[in-house]
């Protein structure tokens, strides 16, 4: 059981989940309000639903041993593009306008994942340099599309995506599934993941083997284009505005944390799906339970920090093994001792 | 032999610099010169004034713009305006250009507090005036610039603590606070805090019972308050350093199922335009305003010390402050 992949991820979560039931049994209270269900537990599934979907675009990236940078300003351009949309049109709620918006944002992220993937496959640029180029870039675009301003929209229809509730669950948590849903089976019941494997392992070897390596590159660049255009939205509905200079600020940084936390090497050739998800829940938990016991501002990076190592500390198989090999080697000279003084 | 060679190329560049720079200030001596004594010989030639802005962050930071340039219009100064995109290289960059294009008043709202003294030495090396806006600088050597032009972050919070302090004069239980602070470390949050703090120790039933930052965003406004609400039942006030943040606080208030503006009292700092329209539906119930518009007060300043006039070394912006009514009424005459 301690082999499995997810079994060190999911003890850290469980680890957070215990803290809090001891700290606030509270945290765990979920109740039916307007309709919605409302608890700290649907909080760190809504508010994370925006990182599990970076996330996973990033581990099919991290999977063929890319990074994408760009993907926090791909986040705040999407949110940008839709509200501008929106706000331009004669009726805000108009089903159509928001549709016409939504479609809009997303065929400009995956524009922006072409862009991307035609960087690093069909040039050959190395992907931390090519994605830089639009992190830097994306923001100023997304500045440009908004005018330096807050955009605010008053749409209940744009709203429902991410703040409304489907069965009274909310609706962000449907799109995530169904993100997830669509990732898994491509790549656990298709060659595909394979192939990504095996591009991330060696692209050489694989197109030598038959793989278009490129195409698979392009491919997952344009996914992740598209997951982190999903993400804008869902953030900039939930507060029905766009802030083009904070949406999905340093997002590109906690998505590739929350892959790493999920098991996947940053040498790519092996990634884990559920496990990214596991990860991203785990930022999230520790956000929203920061909150919640009221560390100071000043220090809450810091405990972050500190949480992150420990993580990062349990997962790695070296330091636990020099762990339980200083264990016994201090029993050793006790019992040696002992026998001695006997 | 290589190391030595480039550090060779670094003292002859540095040298050729330091010459440079000597010479500029040699002729900029001149210009300053006739620049004192231009007011007082007649007005025949336009007073120049660079002007550095941050950045177009914010639809206050627009509104501060906008004042600027419309107020260097009316008093007849030829703008040289720049965006600094919220960077300070670019903001020393603009400094500098302004220094050899020998302008007679620099005004600029530093993007941080830091690292001003070697540009701002320039300057009065070169014998131009600065002016700050908006922000202050660090600086020791406060006679590197005129006179600072701004608002005063701790006089907000202790206004925003005065209104809550008066208005539960009388309450009966303890009145429980949350805060949603401005960004970690920065002036405004720092001081919007600290004299929120010193008026409502005043009145030991005010209790601040949770406080944590938001960024100035809405989104981190929403979801910080979405813990608050969890974590604590009984909020009666909510303090937040900047509108958006509140903007985002009534969003989960309203998620709550609860009445913004009537089962938690909002008070918030800036009065941006979807803050007072929120502010007139009730939602918030008092706004302090930190006024962008300093256009006017700052050219005034520049007139005064080319004139040779005495100015103060802190000029306070004028600033109101609105409850929900006052902000209903005034809401037609926004410019921001």
């Amino acid at each position: 059981m301690v082999k499995h992949h997810l079994f060190w991820p999911l003890t850290v979560l469980g680890a957070l989940l215990l803290f809090n039931l001891v700290y606030s049994p509270a945290f765990f209270r979920i109740e039916l309000r307007n309709g919605q269900m409302y608890g700290s537990l649907i909080d760190i599934l809504n508010f994370g639903a925006p990182l599990i979907l970076v996330a996973i675009g990033m581990t099919l990236v991290i999977a063929t041993k890319g990074i994408d940078l760009s993907v926090g300003s791909v986040v705040a351009i999407s949110g940008a593009i839709a509200c501008l949309l929106i706000s331009k049109g004669a009726d805000q709620n108009a089903f159509g306008l928001v549709m016409l918006a939504v479609a809009v944002a997303l065929a400009l992220s995956v524009a922006l994942g072409i862009w991307n993937g035609l960087l690093v496959s069909v040039f050959g640029i190395q992907p931390i340099i090519a994605t830089l180029i639009l992190m830097v870039a994306g923001r100023g675009v997304a500045q440009l599309i908004s005018g330096g301003q807050i955009i605010t929209v008053n749409s209940e229809t744009y709203n429902y995506i991410g703040a409304g509730a489907l069965g009274s669950l909310p609706f962000a948590i449907y799109v995530v599934l169904i993100v997830l849903l669509v990732a898994s089976l491509l790549t656990r019941r298709t060659a595909l993941g394979m192939f990504i494997e095996s591009v991330g392992g060696n692209p050489t070897a694989s197109r030598l083997a038959g793989i278009r390596s490129r195409a698979v590159m392009f491919a997952v660049y344009i996914f992740c284009g598209l997951c982190a255009g999903v993400a804008g939205l869902l953030l900039s509905s939930n507060v029905s505005s766009a802030d083009g200079n904070n949406a999905g600020l340093w997002y590109e940084l906690d998505a590739i944390l929350a892959v790493v936390i999920g098991g996947t090497s940053l040498n790519g050739g092996r990634f884990y799906l559920m496990g990214t998800v596991i990860g991203a829940l785990i930022i999230q938990t520790l956000t929203t339970t920061i909150y919640i016991i009221g560390v100071r501002p000043e220090i809450t990076l810091v405990v972050k920090a500190f949480v992150v190592l420990i993580v990062c500390l349990v997962q790695s198989e070296a330091f636990r093994k020099t762990l339980v090999q200083r264990f016994k080697m201090r029993k050793y000279p006790l019992e040696q001792e002992v026998k001695r003084h006997a | 032999m290589k190391k030595a060679g480039k550090l060779g190329a670094a003292i002859a560049l540095t040298g050729l610099m330091l010459f440079a720079a000597a010479c500029g200030g040699g002729s900029n001596e001149g210009t300053n010169n006739k620049g004192e004594n231009k007011p007082a010989s007649g007005t025949d030639k336009k007073v120049t004034l660079g002007f550095a802005q941050v950045g177009a962050e914010s639809g206050w930071r627009t509104a501060n713009t906008e004042s600027i340039k419309s107020s260097a219009a009316e008093a007849g100064f030829d703008l040289k305006f720049s965006d600094a995109q919220q960077k300070q290289e670019n903001q020393i960059k603009a400094i500098r250009s302004y220094i050899q294009q020998k302008v007679d008043a620099i005004a600029f709202s530093p993007v941080v507090e830091s690292g001003w003294d070697t540009v701002l030495k320039e300057a009065k090396d070169a014998g131009i005036p600065v002016f700050l806006t908006d922000r202050a600088v660090d600086s020791k050597d406060t006679s590197l610039y005129v006179t600072f032009i701004g608002s005063d972050f701790v006089e907000e919070g202790r206004r925003a603590g005065q209104w809550l302090s008066d208005k539960f004069k009388d309450a009966d239980g303890d009145v429980n606070i949350v805060e949603l602070q401005g960004t970690t470390g920065s002036a405004p949050a720092i001081d919007r805090k600290a004299g929120f703090e010193e008026i409502i120790k005043g009145n030991s039933k005010l209790k601040v019972i949770a406080s944590q930052t938001g960024d100035f965003t809405r989104a981190k406004g929403k979801e910080v308050m979405q813990s608050f609400l969890k974590a604590h039942k009984d909020i009666d006030v909510l303090y937040a350093h900047n509108d958006d943040m509140a903007l985002g606080a009534i969003q989960a208030i309203e998620a709550a199922g609860l009445k913004p503006g009537e089962d938690i009292i909002i008070i918030s700092v800036d009065g941006v335009k979807d803050g007072f329209i929120a502010a007139s539906e009730g939602k918030i119930n008092f706004i302090v305003e930190c006024n962008p518009l300093l256009g006017p007060q700052l050219m005034q300043a520049v007139n005064d010390f080319l004139a040779g006039k005495e100015i103060d070394k802190r000029i306070v912006t004028e600033e109101g402050v609105f409850t929900s009514e006052e902000a209903k009424a005034a809401l037609p005459d926004r410019k921001y």
